[in-house]
């Protein structure tokens, strides 16, 4: 390779606590390069990131393996401060602006012009006047160069969204020497118009010689304006490819990629889905949950399927069941075997039988300090009054039922644990999740939610929850909505699997469709919903 | 056995044993310097009893998600209210109790428990709603509500038109006097039903205080027991966690405040039939802090407590304070440490479990 390279990241390879969560990555950008940097969520590309600026959080865990270069020369990055001075700039995802400040201020902040004056000379430098006149140049040069027209000595508090993103860049290209510019999904909280923008103003960056690392998971962005790209899976290098030799179906095989390991066994099917028959109908609901807004999603699902819904993190699947079980702000209709469930009520979704197992396991599907058994019969108690004993005067907590029924979920799901007064905090990830399971089973509902059911368990208790699910589906009859990140397992088990991409459903696939579909699904590139797969 | 033996041990815990340890030493201490031991225990008894509702009254607030309810002096000047009005109405010397003086004091003091404990319910609603307001910050906030009402109650004790003896300033004017005798109402009726021993002489069991006391935990304790109490419960542990269950978590705080704060005003009356006088004014000023101390030292968190850490709490705190003082006072004398080391163990304690307190509503989304 005789290109000389702004930036060369050679072998990297980092490990937190024993997993190793990069392997072998090499990243390349040259001078006047737009360089995308692809992969799902939790492909490593903020880890990578991460190694380039020096944060703290990798040198705490035991810094990485491999080199640095920056124009050829190895480099030692071990602080966010050295990267600047190597001229490298990132613009935000989450805005790093004061609102309360001047455009200018803000551009400037930390490396303010000023001019000498008598007390200055007395007290040091701090106490220097500040060259208004300057600095409001400069911003304005900034300004200028990504075509914002706007006065540089507005207020950032109040500025639409878009134009924060341009001041932040302002600010990078402010800093003299900038080499290489990091986006880090710049486009994510923009309008289709303030994005186009975004992507002339990365061009216009690329011609002044700046090297672009873009990251993002739009494949159509990609293929506009990059030059080349990087794709991560799982911590390792796919490829890294120009551009002009690919297509958006290629990109998305390269992202997905197809795993090898199987989570459930072929089982004995003779179940009959008609899809006639609906169990529960979703007609525009959009959900306000911070993070996870669902903008508009109709669904149908029907009886006795187990249904997927998939998608990247933030994009609004984990709003779909919150909105259902009216956790959060939610409008919308929602009919539910016959019955309307009024998302406003809370618990009306648990009455009238559905069931939730939280995506939050630790922070919302359990009580950690309390007994497995209290943690399996609490909603039941409270929704359907089981497990209370009628006193005449008062009706009180009947422990010894509740015990026994503890015991026959321990039994049934293999919980392994002490006994039902083990408190919840204590198990493992995979039985936490069934004791969450074993609750909404105690509810005996008609359908069942279960989110992220296997986040941050292990690969042997990620199977067996699988499995359980499997079960209770082909056994009893229970249809399941499960919406997972992991696309495998949503194809290991699923009859439909829905992909949500951006608060919409994009498309809703088979399990057997090709890889490249659900990569295009999940980067959003639009396409025809074809309602009856 | 070896388990079971384990078992008390930590559930008891390693502070209790030794604050308890202390608690014996000092009584020793006290035969050792040639003090009635037998008053001093009669008297650790009685104040066990006396202080118990108001400890007991952090536990609602505590296991609803409030924190320890520093503002407990909304309910304790509701007690004072329902005790002026039942001696106001004179209902101990009703002509239906001429024959009986014992039963019109009962009928007086229970008169003063309702009625307070049904005005705190309400005040404690409002209190509840304030309170879902400020989540995160509650216990700071509780604290100014304590202070605050009680400059407001001030106001109200000087202006509100008492017309019984017992009440008003001797010397004509207007508003209740500082220190009200019960004398003519319920003064000390608890105490003596059913006591045991003789209180000049030897040990003195106030066995009806103490009845009352554990009646009330026993309640409380059903309370925590039924659905509502366990909905309440998991609303303060994990309030995310109850909402996805269907609960009202708002709902459920507010009643786990009116609840605490009824106990407040329960608590007082019994804590002034015990010591014979109402006493008004800012004498209740600092009052939650000693009881925020009692059910912590019982070994409650600010964010989990429970009735044994009331009883435990309770004794070993007024305990230590009514054996080790006058002990201090004779091992270091010409010195008056009493008051003094009071502020510091109970403040300290305090101080200490704040320390320690995380999590509570502020987790909520």
């Amino acid at each position: 390779m005789d290109t000389n390279y702004v930036l060369r990241m050679n072998n990297i390879s980092k490990e937190y606590y024993g997993t190793q969560v990069l392997k072998n990555i090499n990243l390349s950008v040259a001078p006047g390069e737009i360089h995308a940097l692809m992969g799902e969520n939790g492909a490593g590309k903020s880890t990578l990131m991460n190694i380039l600026f020096g944060m703290p959080v990798i040198h705490n865990t035991g810094g990485f393996d491999g080199t640095i270069e920056v124009d050829g020369v190895p480099v030692v990055i071990d602080s966010p401060h050295k990267a600047m001075e190597l001229g490298i700039g990132m613009v935000h995802q989450e805005f790093m602006l004061l609102p309360g400040f001047t455009i200018t201020e803000n551009i400037k902040i930390g490396r303010e012009i000023s001019n000498p004056t008598f007390i200055s000379r007395i007290f040091g430098k701090s106490l220097e006047k500040l060259d208004q006149k300057a600095m409001a140049k400069d911003a304005k040069k900034a300004l200028d160069t990504i075509g914002l027209n706007i006065e540089e000595y507005t207020r950032v508090k109040g500025l639409p969204v878009g134009y924060m993103q341009f001041i932040e860049i302002a600010r990078e290209i402010d800093k003299s020497g900038i080499k290489l510019l990091i986006f880090d999904e710049p486009t994510a909280v923009l309008t289709e118009s303030e994005a186009d923008r975004l992507l002339d103003t990365m061009r216009l960056l690329a011609k002044k010689g700046i090297a672009i690392i873009f990251i993002t998971h739009r494949i159509d962005e990609v293929m506009a304006v990059t030059d080349s790209m990087t794709v991560l899976r799982d911590g390792s290098l796919v490829d890294r490819v120009l551009t002009k030799d690919v297509n958006p179906v290629r990109i998305a095989e390269m992202m997905i990629g197809r795993k090898v390991e199987k989570l459930l066994d072929d089982t004995d099917d003779n179940r009959t889905i008609s899809s006639d028959d609906i169990i529960l109908d979703i007609k525009n609901i959009e959900v306000k949950m911070p993070g996870e807004r669902v903008r508009g999603v109709d669904l149908a699902i029907r009886r006795g399927e187990i249904f997927g819904i998939g998608g990247l993190a933030g994009q609004g699947k984990i709003g779909i069941p919150n909105g259902i079980m009216g956790l959060y702000e939610t409008t919308g209709s929602i009919t539910f075997d016959g019955n309307e469930i009024d998302p406003k009520i809370l618990g009306d979704a648990l009455k009238k039988g559905i069931a939730n197992v939280s995506e939050d396991r630790r922070g919302v599907g359990l009580l950690l300090n309390e007994s497995i058994e209290q943690n399996i019969t609490f909603t039941a108690m409270q929704i359907q009054g089981k497990f209370l004993k009628n006193y005449g005067i008062t009706k009180l907590y009947d422990k010894k039922q509740a015990l026994e029924h503890a015991k026959n979920m321990i039994k049934t799901l293999d919980i392994r644990c002490t006994g039902p007064d083990q408190a919840v905090g204590r198990l493992s990830g995979g039985n936490q999740q069934k004791v969450c399971i074993a609750r909404a089973l105690t509810l005996t509902p008609k359908l069942l939610i279960v989110a992220e059911p296997t986040r941050g368990i292990d690969i042997g208790a990620k199977k067996l929850v699988i499995e359980l699910l499997a079960k209770l589906n082909r056994e009893q009859g229970l249809t399941i909505i499960m919406v997972s990140s992991e696309l495998n397992e949503l194809r290991s088990i699923c009859d439909r699997i829905a992909i949500v991409a951006e608060g919409k459903i994009a498309r809703i696939l088979k399990p057997e469709d090709p890889d490249a579909e659900f990569g295009l699904a999940m980067s959003g590139v639009k396409q025809e919903v074809h309602k009856d797969e | 056995m070896n388990k079971l033996i384990k078992n008390i041990y930590q559930s008891i815990g390693l502070p209790r044993l030794i604050i308890f340890a202390f608690f014996i030493l000092v009584v020793f201490a006290a035969g050792f310097y040639n003090m009635d031991v037998l008053s001093l225990m009669s008297n650790v008894l009685r104040r066990w009893g006396m202080y118990g509702i108001l400890v007991l009254a952090m536990v609602p607030s505590i296991q609803c998600g409030n924190g320890p309810n520093f503002g407990v002096s909304l309910g304790i000047v509701c007690g004072l209210f329902g005790s002026l009005v039942s001696i106001e109405l004179d209902i101990a010397n009703l002509s239906i109790f001429a024959d009986n003086k014992h039963l019109g004091a009962w009928m007086s003091l229970l008169f003063a428990v309702v009625l307070s404990a049904l005005i705190a319910w309400f005040v404690g609603m409002g209190y509840g709603v304030l309170l879902n307001r400020v989540k995160g910050s509650e216990m700071t906030v509780s604290t100014y509500v304590g202070f605050s009402v009680i400059a407001f109650m001030n106001i109200l004790w000087v202006t509100l038109p008492f017309t019984n003896g017992d009440i008003k300033w001797p010397i004509g004017g207007e508003g209740a006097r500082n220190t009200i005798t019960l004398a003519n109402s319920f003064s000390e009726v608890l105490n003596n039903t059913a006591s045991i021993g003789n209180q000049d002489t030897g040990l003195f069991v106030p066995t009806g205080l103490l009845l009352f006391f554990f009646l009330f935990c026993f309640i409380i304790y059903l309370f925590l027991k039924s659905k509502t109490g366990i909905a309440m419960s998991a609303a303060g542990a994990n309030p995310n966690f109850a909402k996805a269950s269907g609960i009202n978590v708002n709902k459920m705080r507010i009643i786990g405040t009116a609840l605490s704060t009824s106990l407040g005003a329960v608590g007082i009356i019994t804590y002034a039939q015990a010591f014979g006088f109402l006493q008004m004014y800012n004498a209740p000023l600092m009052m939650g802090f000693s009881c925020v101390a009692a059910v912590l030292i019982g070994g409650a968190s600010t964010t989990r407590a429970r009735i044994s850490h009331v009883i435990i709490g309770t004794f070993l705190f007024q305990g230590l304070l009514v054996v080790a003082l006058p002990v201090a006072n004779s091992v270091l004398t010409g010195t008056d440490l009493s008051d003094i080391i009071r502020m510091i163990v109970s403040n300290g304690i305090i101080l200490y479990a704040l320390t320690k307190a995380k999590g509570g509503a502020a987790n909520e989304e």
